[in-house]
């Protein structure tokens, strides 16, 4: 199947993947000046965020960082310390639960284990003086749609975990819900079923067009099904952006060693548009540090372009006329990892620091790298990102 | 960069839907009934515990004639009681009931004599002529022979004069010792024997595991002063195995230790065995390794892991035998002990206020003996989380044989007291004549309540489990699954928990001070049925809350989310979700009541009246006649009934999971 590839292929930002920009209002749900705090813990430090209509967002972080927070204060399950959420026009803040207009899937599923497959998802259509045969149907229809249509008479354990999660999700959309709140919905999934069942939900959500915001700490589910990605850490969000904005352009040190991998390189501002690594003078892109200042150098193991011992090789990607930031460097150790080598390379003019970089299988059997070789790398300057030193 | 600090303004508030204002309403409702049914009576109780009655002599005043309609002086009770020193300190304490004849205070007095007297109390100090009772503060004019008939009564007053009177009585003091060393005792030993066979049950490859679990939790099921009967039939005055005894006597600590650790030892065994069963096996296998002997496996090992256990179990056993009454009431003889102290002191002399004082002196070991289990069990809990991998026992020929013969021997000492309940209650005329008859069983000819008392008994059971188990798993729900509203359920939650630290027969004598008092709106229920129930509901409250609890707890955090989001009211959640899934638990707290409902004494004791008798406390009244073998008969009736209703339960059970768990069979 083709969604199941490598997962480190599939974030290569170097496809330049169009990006699916949500039609609906800009501002569907609206999160202004929101505060948590347990105690004398602040778990969200005033919170703003806009969400489109139909837009799928991920929250991203690690643990302990708030997205679930965020989420439960959507939901009304814990109520926000201070700050106003207001969802197609209508201020929900201090709404309880049950007059908020959302569908949720829980990481547990909640699935209510007496009840059958059929009654757990016709739960929520049952008090609305529908006819017992429409809200047959649509059962059906449900079942349908998250592809069980043979489980219906089945009770939750006799399920997978997969298919428990799909029952969840019929469950929370049959009340056809203006926002589709999932917290952490495949974290409880063994590997293969987290990456089919990912695929499914986005097609679903594309399906209804339903405004989708999804808690994880996974990166790869959150790059490969957000439109959007809202990256938090201690209460804030770092940055918000599309999946590949966050890969290509992370706003902060947190955010580029987050999602994906990274070598970080302590560094001095050397210029404008300069950076000094070791002993060695880089080109960069602009950014905005003071001259002299202390700073870490990143640049992504993908994004390091492998040279044979001397001259630039023909058809390597991103060709550049004159190639800029090239180093020597030394092939430490060499590892397969099925699509690609990951290459550990040390740099005398880095002061001897290791290197982690990703070459394609192509490009080693060309260059012929192998442990113990010497050659060059080039660390492009749009790929090296500047930031200032954490505190 | 700038940290954003929190402005400072009014806290949100979530808006109430239906479905909190709902759930708030119901758990201030149950917790008003704990409040009325709990709080209220013993707060009653307490301060009756401090109210005395004395004659205030200084407001009684009097003036008397000279024969000749000449008054003299206006002189008070008090200054006539200086000079003729008739009365001392302790003859102005009195009781409720107390009455003072003036008369004393006169030495001349002679009821022909045409001396007249006056008398009045200064600010309405209470006086009685004949049943007359005035209270007005007016001077009254009586003649010689009315006088006589003069009574002052006491005026109520706060302090610890009850307390001084108590401590200041050696018999009454003598019973906090007396109870103090037999629950010791108790303890020790029902502790040692519950620890073998639970360790038995646990650790060892003996043959008849099943039967023994079964044999040892028998005395659950019977009240708790039958293992005194049948040690009366056994070592008693007419017992055949008296001289076992080689002339102890078996009325005393001795009847009261053996028949305590008859019915103390399911609860202490069930605690332990729990404790026992959740040790880890890679401990024992870490310490084969290390060639660690068996005897300081045992002591390195098992009973530090088995320690909160056995703490636990002792304060419960403690508790049980110190807050006991049944039993020293039947088998006690002279030993006084608290429990009885107070039945005598209320029901033999209905002095109501020292009752409330040793019932208070008795709430104290109890409301230890609670908290210490408390923070012990919160220990334990978190011991439980732990992952580990459970023990399996080898077999070991020695040990094992060892292990049998320890249960044995406990189950013949259980199984034969059941038994000569029953050989007792069957034949004619112990010992004397042993031909078998059912004559025991006309209960009717007894005192007691008869077989009336037997069938109030299985309807108190039966409405208190049915009440019980419903008001305590509606009040656990609305406790543990209410958003917000902190102050509330800590006040419910400390309600639910305090009737565990209360001694039945505690309560039961605060239900007569609360609702005895014909000024309690409530006071229509006393000595109706509804009294029992109610009594009976709230004594066991803890356990059941707790069951109800724990069950709750294991439930999906998230089924009210979701059913809130699905705009779903939280009752379809309840009956259609939570109730189907607890089932088992709340069956479980059904017959948990109904059994502690049919062998209950103690707090009952005190509420029954001539309509509403029960058979528990008729055991202890035919007992109390001399009737001892229709009170063998009638404890062994309670019996059997238990065992039928265990039966039903497990039929119950089976048959309601079969229909409506079918979800837990894959």
């Amino acid at each position: 199947m083709k969604h199941e590839t490598i997962a480190g292929a599939k974030i290569q930002p170097l496809g330049g993947l169009p990006m699916t920009y949500p039609t609906g209002k800009s501002d569907y749900l609206r999160i202004a000046g929101l505060w948590k705090n347990f105690g004398d813990f602040t778990a969200l430090r005033d919170i703003d965020l806009e969400v489109a209509e139909g837009e799928f967002v991920c929250f991203l972080g690690p643990s302990g960082c708030g997205k679930t927070t965020l989420l439960r204060a959507i939901a009304g399950l814990d109520l926000q310390t201070r700050g106003t959420v207001h969802q197609a026009g209508q201020d929900i803040s201090v709404l309880p639960p049950s007059k908020r207009d959302y569908g949720i899937v829980f990481q547990s599923y909640a699935l209510f284990p007496n009840l059958t497959i059929e009654k757990n998802i016709a739960f929520g259509l049952e008090n609305s003086k529908r006819p017992k045969a429409e809200i047959a149907a649509r059962v059906a229809e449900l079942l349908d749609l998250v592809g069980l249509p043979d489980q219906a008479k089945k009770y939750p354990a006799q399920l997978s975990g997969g298919q428990q999660q799909r029952i969840a999700l019929a469950r929370a959309i049959a009340i056809d819900p203006g926002l589709l709140l999932l917290d952490e919905p495949l974290s409880a999934l063994d590997a293969k079923v987290r990456v089919h069942l990912r695929h499914e939900i986005k097609e679903l959500q594309r399906k209804l067009g339903v405004t989708t915001i999804m808690v994880t700490h996974d990166q790869e589910e959150a790059l490969s099904m957000a439109d959007r990605i809202v990256v938090m850490n201690h209460g804030v969000i770092e940055q918000v952006g599309t999946p590949t904005e966050v890969y290509r352009y992370p706003k902060s040190l947190f955010v580029a060693d987050f999602i994906g991998e990274t070598n970080k390189l302590p560094a001095k501002i050397a210029a404008n548009a300069k950076v000094t690594v070791g002993d060695t003078e880089f080109l960069c892109d602009k950014h905005d540090l003071p001259v002299g200042a202390d700073a870490v150098a990143v640049i992504r193991p993908v994004d390091i372009i492998p040279h044979g011992s001397g001259a630039r090789s023909p058809g390597a990607p991103d060709v550049v006329a004159t190639p800029q930031n090239l180093i020597d460097a030394h092939v430490e150790d060499v590892e397969f990892l099925g699509a690609f080598w990951r290459v550990r390379l040390s740099a005398a003019r880095l002061g001897n620091r290791i290197l982690v970089a990703d070459f394609s299988i192509n490009a080693v059997r060309r260059l012929n790298i192998a442990q113990g070789v010497d050659m060059q790398i080039e660390l492009p300057r749009e790929r090296l990102l500047i930031y200032p030193t954490e505190a | 960069m700038t940290v954003a600090t929190l402005p400072s303004a009014k806290p949100l508030r979530m808006k109430l839907d239906g479905d909190a204002w709902t759930k708030r309403a119901v758990m201030v409702v149950i917790g008003l009934y704990l409040v009325v049914a709990l709080a209220l009576p013993l707060y009653t109780m307490m301060s009756k515990s401090f109210t005395t009655y004395v004659f205030d002599l200084s407001r009684y005043e009097f003036q008397v004639d000279d024969g000749a309609g000449a008054w003299g002086p206006v002189v008070t009770a008090e200054a006539l009681n200086q000079q003729l020193g008739v009365f001392s300190a302790a003859d102005l304490r009195a009781g409720s009931d107390s009455r003072l004849a003036p008369t004393k205070l006169f030495p001349d007095f002679s009821f022909r004599s045409p001396v007249k007297y006056k008398i009045r109390g200064v600010d309405g100090a209470p006086f009685l002529v004949g049943l007359d009772l005035k209270r007005n503060g007016d001077w009254l004019e009586l003649d010689s022979n009315t006088f006589r008939r003069v009574n002052l009564r006491p005026v109520q007053a706060r302090g610890f004069g009850n307390y001084i009177t108590y401590f200041s009585s050696p018999t009454l003091v003598s019973s906090i010792a007396n109870s103090l060393t037999i629950a010791t005792i108790s303890t020790i030993v029902t502790i040692g024997v519950a620890f073998g066979v639970a360790y038995a049950l646990n650790r060892s490859c003996m043959p008849f595991k099943g039967f023994f679990r079964l044999a040892m939790v028998l005395p659950i099921l019977v009240p708790s002063l039958l293992p005194g009967i049948a040690l009366i039939y056994l070592f008693g005055n007419q017992g055949f195995l008296k001289d076992w005894l080689f002339g102890a006597s078996i009325y005393g600590p001795l009847g009261i230790v053996i028949g305590s650790v008859f019915f103390t030892l399911p609860h202490a065994l069930i605690i332990i065995s729990t404790a026992l069963s959740i040790s880890d096996q890679r401990h024992y296998e870490a310490a084969e390794s290390l060639r660690a002997s068996k005897w300081r496996t045992f002591w390195t090992v098992t009973v530090p892991g088995a320690r909160y256990g056995l703490i636990s179990a002792a304060f419960v056993v403690f508790t049980l035998v110190i807050t006991d009454f049944g039993l020293p009431k039947v088998i006690g003889g002279q030993y006084n002990v608290l429990a009885v102290d107070i039945y005598k002191q209320v029901i033999g002399q209905q002095n109501f206020e020292m009752g409330a004082v040793v019932s208070v002196v008795l709430l104290i070991p109890a409301v230890f003996a609670f908290i210490v289990d408390r923070i012990v069990t919160r220990r334990q809990v978190s011991l439980l989380s732990a992952r580990s991998v459970a023990y399996q026992p080898k077999p070991d020929a020695r040990f094992d044989a060892l292990a049998f013969v320890w249960c044995a021997l406990t189950a013949i000492f259980v199984v034969g007291i059941l038994a000569i309940c029953q050989y007792a209650a069957l034949v004619k005329f112990w010992p004397y004549d042993l031909t078998l008859s059912l004559k025991n069983y006309a209960f009717d000819r007894m005192d007691g309540g008869g077989w009336d008392a037997y069938y109030n008994s299985i309807i108190l059971a039966s409405a208190t489990a049915l009440v019980g188990s419903v008001l305590v798993f509606v009040g656990a729900y609305m406790v543990e699954k209410t958003e917000g509203f902190a102050f509330g359920r800590n006040v419910f939650h400390f309600l639910a928990m305090l009737p565990m630290a209360v001694p039945g027969l505690v309560l039961g004598l605060a239900y007569i001070f609360y609702f005895n008092d014909p000024s309690n709106p409530f006071h229509f229920i006393y000595g109706t049925m509804a009294i029992l129930i109610i009594c009976t509901v709230t004594h066991f409250y803890t356990v059941a809350h707790l069951t109800a609890l724990t069950a709750l707890k294991q439930m999906d955090r998230e089924f009210e989310p979701v059913a809130a989001s699905l705009r779903q009211p939280f009752h379809k959640l309840f009956f259609r979700v939570t109730v189907p899934v607890c089932l088992p638990a709340v069956l479980d707290i059904f017959i948990y009541i109904f059994v502690n409902a049919m062998t209950t004494v103690s707090a009952v004791v005190f509420l029954y009246s001539a309509h509403t008798q029960l058979a528990s406390v008729a055991v202890l009244n035919m007992d109390d006649a001399g009737d001892v073998a229709p009170a063998a008969a009638m404890g062994m009736m309670i019996f059997y009934t238990n065992v039928v209703a265990r039966l039903l339960h497990a039929l119950v059970s089976r048959g309601l999971l079969a229909r409506t768990q079918a979800w837990r069979i894959r």
